[in-house]
């Protein structure tokens, strides 16, 4: 499976946390002052820019940008 | 609980010094702005995307910034004190992986044929990729019309914050009770709407996009800085961040539906199909242009991977901000009045309540100036110049034709904002970046699909735009609205252009070969 392919079902699988159905009525605090759902989404946040870290290191559209900055360009 | 109940009569309703840091902080930022104006180079290139110059750190302040307005300090508060815990995944969670996805893989490939061609806009894009003027036409009022809902968020919820921070608080008068005796002392909506609008024209006329973006990045570091500022001390005063919470409403932190008329928790259809908004991203033109004025590709990096955790920085304090409120404010308190209530009731020194303020105005005006300025932009370069053609013109007068138009369309924002002056800002806004989204399918079929056709485009748009339309107007022009169980009218709208575009460009004529080469280039 290539890099792009990993971040591509990466991508997929956080979608489907994001749904997180098992929070839905847990009023539990974590840390004393974050109820569980917060906590958790705050947390799907750091993992969403991880995710990007990946993204940017393993499917960075070298060509389509090398291309793009590279020779004739029409800007007038 | 009664504020009246525990707020002593005090002096912050009646001091004048937040007003006074407000005037600083707007001073402060046109002088900045003003700045900006020395590095114009009186090119119309620079003036609309200020020659492809702006660096990492400045595209992901101004990028961030443009994205939350009145909508993530204001309605995000507005919102937890409403609907309770599930308002972050609402649109905070879903928004740092789809928004990023959408810079990442629309927004590098607009930014390439931008490069490449020398766009300005996405419509030039869009005639050029599906090889039809005609598409222009159609997009551009419709554009327009979605960009406006979202111009109003921004100047209603300037002047309902102001109104909320000069008001009466308890039984001291309002700021100003002689000068605005209809509002009991408070500045009224409309008078902070005309101020706002006119320091933001002052300044993109000044400079244009390299000024906005320079005060995009001002008041993006002032308004994460204030909402942090405002968290503490808010938390500070309630004895702590596990007595803030532990006064909060139960039902507040969870999110089962409860509350008269299902109004406490999200369903979970609604959560779901939540998910699609933040798509809206990839349609934005204000976005667009900012994307464009990117010196490199490599700009994108620090935008892609720290804009979740930037929305993390804004959002997490003011949802917590928003459940403490459940405990201290009455229940019917209006949502956009919820953060300034807060700071005003309970911090209470005057110059932290005119920061946090100016804060709240910092995030509004750093999506307005995009707006305002996208609008002049594409006008200028999709109708007048598309019409007459740009030698006709000087580059002078180009920016001045961007300038009227931009000076026509604050005159209609403004004039709404006063006629819909108590329509609720996170509405507005969803409905305003659902329309977007539903049109998300139109460009991702653009980048990605050789066989994606003109008549599968024009299919997509008026499919999508004709079902939001009429769930627009189901709604009420702007209420809150869902269809079945709870799910969002942009799962349908969404779903019609995806299937429009789909269906329709199988059965038609396919783009010519020197087009799709041109925009699926080999390497």
């Amino acid at each position: 499976m290539t890099s792009k392919k990993i971040i591509l079902a990466l991508a997929l699988v956080l979608g489907v946390l994001h749904h997180d159905t098992w929070n839905w009525g847990n009023s539990d605090l974590v840390l004393g002052f974050m109820p569980v759902g917060l906590f958790y989404h705050a947390c799907y946040s750091l993992a969403a820019s991880i995710l990007w870290v990946f993204a940017i290191k393993f499917a960075w559209p070298k060509d389509l940008v090398d291309w793009a900055e590279g020779g004739e360009s029409n800007e007038s | 609980m009664n504020p009246e109940n525990f707020i002593p009569v005090n002096l912050l309703a009646t001091s004048t010094i937040p007003v006074v840091v407000i005037a600083i902080y707007l001073g402060l930022l046109l002088g900045l702005a003003m700045m900006s104006k020395l590095l114009f180079r009186g090119t119309s290139t620079d003036y609309f995307v200020a020659s492809r110059s702006i660096g990492p750190f400045m595209l992901l302040m101004s990028v961030f910034g443009t994205t939350m307005t009145a909508f993530a300090l204001v309605g995000s508060t507005g919102k937890a004190f409403e609907r309770g815990v599930g308002t972050y995944g609402l649109m905070a969670s879903s928004s740092g992986l789809i928004h990023a996805a959408c810079f990442f893989l629309i927004g590098i490939k607009l930014w390439s044929f931008g490069k490449k061609y020398g766009y300005v806009t996405q419509i030039q894009f869009f005639r050029d990729r599906f090889e039809s003027k005609a598409i222009g036409y159609l997009l551009f009022p419709i554009l327009v019309l979605l960009v406006i809902p979202y111009l109003l968020i921004g100047v209603i919820g300037a002047g309902k914050t102001i109104m909320g921070v000069t008001g009466p608080k308890g039984k001291a008068p309002g700021m100003f009770p002689e000068l605005f005796e209809s509002t009991s002392g408070a500045i009224p909506g409309e008078l902070t709407g005309l101020v706002i609008c006119l320091v933001v024209l002052c300044y993109i006329f000044a400079g244009g996009s390299r000024a906005a973006a320079w005060a995009n990045t001002f008041q993006t570091i002032v308004f994460m800085a204030m909402g942090l500022l405002a968290f503490y001390l808010i938390s500070d005063k309630l004895g702590g961040l596990g007595a803030a919470i532990a006064q909060a409403n139960d039902a507040h932190l969870v999110r089962d539906v409860s509350g008269p008329d299902d109004s406490v928790g999200v369903p979970k259809l609604m959560f779901l199909s939540y998910m699609l908004i933040p798509l809206s991203v990839g349609m934005f033109p204000h976005l667009f242009q900012h994307w464009l004025t990117a010196r490199s590709a490599k700009s994108f990096r620090l935008t892609v991977i720290a804009h979740p955790i930037c929305i993390m920085i804004v959002w997490v304090p003011c949802v917590l901000i928003g459940l403490w409120a459940t405990g201290k404010l009455p229940e019917g308190t209006p949502g956009g009045a919820v953060l300034a209530k807060m700071v005003g009731i309970l911090v209470k020194d005057p110059i932290v309540v005119g920061l946090v303020t100016a804060g709240i105005l910092a995030a509004i005006m750093s999506s307005l100036d995009s707006q305002f300025l996208c609008l002049g932009t594409m006008f200028t370069n999709d109708v007048v110049i598309d019409k007459f053609g740009k030698e006709r013109f000087t580059d002078k007068q180009i920016i001045l034709i961007a300038r009227l138009f931009v000076i026509s369309i604050v005159i209609i924002t403004y004039v709404f904002s006063i006629l819909l002056f108590k329509k609720s800002v996170f509405d507005l806004a969803i409905w305003s970046f659902s329309g977007f989204a539903s049109l998300t399918p139109l460009v991702f079929a653009a980048l990605y699909w050789k066989g994606a056709t003109k008549t599968g485009a024009f299919a997509s748009i008026i499919c999508a735009i004709g079902v939001w339309l009429y769930f627009f107007k189901a709604s009420g022009w702007g209420g809150e609205y869902t269809v079945y169980n709870g799910m969002m009218p942009v799962a349908f709208s969404f779903g019609a252009g995806a299937l429009a575009m789909i269906i329709v460009s199988l059965f038609t004529a396919k783009p010519a070969e020197s087009t799709v080469n041109k925009f699926f280039p080999k390497f």
